[in-house]
Order: C-alpha cells, then structure tokens, then sequence
C-alpha cells in the first residue's frame, strides 16, 4: 500500500522545483497516499506480455522537411519576460562570485 | 431576437438574404454576454471591439459563404490568441497578454470568419471538474446558479447554454468537454485523438488532449467540427486521414446500428435518475430502428485509476515549462535561480494544480515508476482491447456521461471524490477514440443529464448521425435555461 510521508512530498517539491511549507507537505502526503491507494486496483490485474500504450494513437512523430525558417518576433517575445538585458532573458546568479 | 432559436445553417441563409447582418448578431452576443455574465462568470476576457470589426468587415465585403461567418464563438483560455491574453485561468499566465500566434483551431475559426467573442474560463491548467479551481472566478451553471457548470470546459459549456454565444471550444483529456456539456445541458464533442490539431494548445496530457466544440445543437457542432478538423504538420500527432463532410449525412437515421451498452457503465455510483434516463434513450433508440445489447468490458472500472496516474505524469512534466523566466509569473526578491524557480512556481500554482503536480512527479519517480506508471500503462492497453473487442460486434457505445448531475459549488472537497466524475468519460481518452455528450432529460430538480455515444476512431459521422437521431426524437435540446433565452 502506498505511504507517502511529509518528508517525500518535500523531496519531491524540491525537484520538482515548487516550495511548500510544512503544512502543505502533511496535507500533500495524506492526500496522495489516498489517491495512490485508490489507483492500487489495478496492481492485482495480469498484465503478462501486455505492451505499454504511451501515445493517444498510433500515429507519432510525423516529420517535416527540416527547412530553416525566418522568426521575426524576437523582440515581442522579449516583452513577456520578467526581466531582460541586452536582448536576452536574464535570471539571478546561477553561480556564487 | 436572439440566435439562440436558429442554428448556423439557418442563420447563413439569413445572412446571404440580408434578413440580418453580421453585426447585429455580434451585438446580440455581446448583449447576452453584458445582460449574465454578470451571474455565470463563463468569460475571462471579452473580445467586443475586434468581434465588432470584424462583423462590419464581413458585412461590407458581403463575404457570407465562409462555414461560420459572422457566427459567435469563445475560445476556452487554454487555447492560444494572438494579441490575446491566454492566462489557462493561472496565476502563472495572469499577465501572459500575448502569446505572439494563434493556435491552429484558432486560426481555422478566423478562416471560416467566425467571430470570436472572447476567453471563457476553466479550471487552471484545465486540472479539475467543476471550473472550481480558476484563479480567476468560479463559473455558474446557467440552469442554477448554485451548481458548478462542470469542468474543466466550464466557461465553454456555460456560455453556450446562457446564449452568450453559438459555439465554444473545449479541450478534453478525461471529459472535460463532455462532463460540462451533460451539466449544462448542451452538445459537446471529444474527437478522435489526432483528428484536431492540439498546436498553441496549453498541453495539460499530451496523449489524452483533443480539442472540440460545444454547440447547443448536435448539427452546430458538426458544423464547428469540419472546421476545426485536419491534418497540421505542427502537430506530430495530427492524423492525414481525409475528414468526412459531418453535416452532409446526419439525416441518414441510425436504422440498423448495433449499440453495446457496456453493464459498467451502470454500476455502482450511478444515480437512479442518470441510469433512467440511459435506459429511456435505449428504448428511443429501438424505436428508431437501431438494436443495443448489454456488453462486459472488464477493464473499465480500472479507467480512473489509469487515467490518475498517466493524466498527472505527463501534467507534471507539461508544467516544468513555467520557470519565470521567459513568460509567467516570477517571484521577486529570490536569493538565487533555484529559489526563483521554487518561489515563481509557489505562486503562480494553485493548490490542485500543485497536488497534481506532486503527483505525478511522485508517480514518474523511484520505485512507483515501475510498479504504478508502467502498470498503467499496460492497463491502458487492455481499455483500449476492450473497446476494439466491443467494436468489432457493434457500431456504437452509449452509457451516461457523468455518474450524476451538477452538484453544488464546495459540495465535493474532496480531492479523490471530485476525481470520481470522470469514471464515465475517461475510458474514451486512454483508448483515444471519439465520443459525444447530448442532453437526454432532466432531474427532478431541473438539472440536465447528458448521453454519451461513443464511436470506432475517426467515426465521428456515425456519432453526429447518432446523436442527430437521438436530438431530433427528443424534446431536450428545446429546453432552455431561464438565463439563456425562451424555450423553443
């Protein structure tokens, strides 16, 4: 049966890259071991030799030709940033000084 | 007068026999849209003047022979609009205003010159049933203010059924067109996966979304549908299967059809009334010509489960694309990039978004990779053979939409509770065929129920033809709420 504790769920949050409090986590925890207890009803069925679906249908990938094409919209595109500098979009330090 | 007593068709020839003018269907619209949206909150963001523009531009040029023009439509705020705020009803995407190109569905519709009458409201990132958990506002249903319009489609089927518009588009990935089209009493249309392209569509499941319309009548929404339809090579999914003229054979009758109806779709959880009105339709179905046989599709009751794990695994990986840094929302004062990341992302999700998130992120890591996602996946396979065993002895599938009918706003808190309203809709999206909601009646209390009739993949014209049949025997599609116009 599945237990997910407050600790996993602040785990998880980390590398899913979303912050929560403790008290999220608790809440968090007690309601994804409900889900993922719920879901356990399949875990009992055979599925020997069963190939996984993992696209809607079986047509994936369609390729077009690889033709470069012109994009003139750089400057709109700019102005959904957050924050910009020099015609690029710029983040806090990634590394210390 | 209003457009709600015509449907498209009928409208056109009055267009082209200049009985009424694009524009002053335009002004009914935004009319309808001032007079309730007051009540129903279906709109995020109102597009009037450029609706306007464009009705005057259709009327001076007297181009009336496009499929939709001068016909009403909204566009479900998932979907992106150029020049248009697309905010997927998140605090994330608030101040999104532009999202520099149009979606190709949105594309088609201004093709067909249709008017498009705004953004209508859904569950943020449309993770939800009941349009609940929008940042922005919570949608009611027309029929009664106090219920929830369903979800995540909310603001398309509650503006459709408040007369606000003719059209809408919804997108679905475990009901979220048809759930809401059976609550509100309209018409909605879950495609075959592939048949509509999904480019500039906010992905919440890519391999369960389809896009679709909601129309109040089933000949509208086949209408709408030949116009959205079609292969685009922006979509690496999107079928090249020629698409059939929809409204061309939907007076063909459904003499002759074999309909399965699986017993799991009346089991437990169902309501009386729901299981009722299922069975009434059956017998107008006999009556019709068709012939249905009750069926065992063993798998179905593992849909949900399925559907909980597979839907939320790819939606944690569809929403690591909000980082703040080059759209959305991003938090201020972050003492470095990891921070502004957490932080921006804190912010901008909302509560379920961020448990569904959580989620899936767990259900895609360590041990449950194996012993849950995986198994899902093998699980969605075995749906998906049911379905093919069931289609190779009959041409049609029917069983309720949703287990019961709107319920009140706050009624289902409960996270695992709300997810149960999709036990009916979701097996469609796993196994990636097409399937409609239609009005088949009403409970004691006035709130509408919805059929669902589900075909082979890329049968859409046998489910119109059903559906039509079904429609034009029946007398609940003539019902209106009071807050959308006069009864027919």
């Amino acid at each position: 049966m599945a237990n997910i504790s407050k600790e996993d769920v602040l785990k998880t949050a980390d590398l899913a890259r979303v912050a929560i409090t403790d008290e999220e986590a608790e809440m968090y925890g007690e309601q994804l071991t409900e889900i993922l207890t719920f879901t356990e009803k399949i875990l009992d069925i055979n599925t020997e030799g069963v190939k996984p679906t993992t696209n809607g249908n079986a047509v994936t990938n369609i390729l077009r030709d690889d033709k470069p094409v012109t994009w003139d919209k750089r400057d709109a595109a700019l102005e959904n940033a957050p924050e910009v500098e020099d015609g690029q979009f710029k983040v806090p330090a990634i590394m210390e000084e | 007068m209003s457009f709600t007593h015509y449907t498209i068709e009928q409208l056109e020839t009055m267009l082209r026999n200049k009985e009424i003018s694009a524009e002053e269907i335009a002004q009914m619209s935004i009319d309808q849209i001032k007079a309730v949206d007051e009540d129903v909150k279906a709109f995020i963001t109102v597009t009037e003047e450029s609706a306007l523009e464009k009705a005057r531009q259709i009327d001076k040029d007297g181009d009336f022979d496009h499929n939709l023009a001068a016909i009403p439509g909204a566009i479900k705020d998932n979907i992106v609009t150029k020049g248009i705020p697309t905010t997927a009803a998140s605090k994330m995407l608030e101040n999104f205003t532009d999202p520099l190109y149009d979606a190709t569905v949105t594309e088609k519709l201004a093709d067909a010159n249709a008017l498009m009458m705004g953004k209508v409201n859904l569950d943020e990132f449309a993770m939800g049933s009941s349009t609940e958990t929008s940042y922005f506002k919570k949608t009611a249903n027309p029929w009664d203010l106090d219920y929830v319009p369903g979800g995540s489609s909310g603001g398309s089927a509650a503006s459709v059924a408040a007369g606000q518009v003719m059209f809408s588009l919804g997108t679905d990935t475990g009901g979220s067109i048809r759930q809401p089209a059976a609550f509100c009493g309209v018409v909605g249309m879950k495609p075959t996966y592939g048949l509509v392209s999904r480019y500039g569509l906010v992905a919440f499941a890519s391999s369960l979304d389809q896009i679709g319309p909601i129309t109040r009548k089933v000949e509208d929404n086949a209408r709408v549908l030949e116009t959205l339809a079609g292969h685009d090579s922006r979509d690496s999914t999107s079928s090249k299967k020629d698409v059939p003229v929809y409204t061309e054979n939907l007076q063909e009758g459904v003499k002759g059809l074999r309909i399965a109806v699986p017993k799991q779709f009346l089991g437990e959880g169902v309501s009386d009334e729901v299981r009722e009105s299922v069975q009434n339709a059956l017998q107008m179905y006999e009556l019709l010509g068709a012939t249905w046989e009750e069926v065992s599709m063993p798998h179905l009751p593992y849909a949900d489960a399925v559907y909980s794990l597979l839907a939320n695994a790819e939606g944690s990986s569809s929403l690591g694309r909000y980082d703040g840094v080059r759209y959305g929302n991003r938090a201020e004062n972050a003492k470095d990039m990891i921070d502004m990341l957490k932080q921006s992302r804190a912010e901008g999700f909302g509560e379920e978004v961020k448990r569904r998130l959580l989620l899936g992120a767990t259900v895609l890591s360590g041990d449950y990779n194996e012993t849950h996602f995986r198994k899902a996946q093998q699980v969605r396979t075995l749906i998906a053979n049911d379905f093919k065993a069931a289609f190779d002895q009959y041409d049609l599938i029917v069983g309720p939409t949703t287990p019961t009918s709107a319920f009140k706003f706050g009624e289902q808190a409960d996270p695992l509770t709300m997810y149960m309203n999709d036990m009916l809709t979701v097996p469609v999206n796993l196994a990636g065929l097409p399937a409609v909601s239609v009005p088949s009646g009403y409970t004691e209390a006035g709130l509408p129920l919805g059929l669902q009739i589900i075909g082979k993949h890329f049968d859409e014209s046998t489910l119109y033809r059903a559906a039509y049949a079904y429609e034009q025997a029946t007398n609940h599609h003539k019902k209106r709420p009071t807050i959308g116009g006069a009864n027919e």
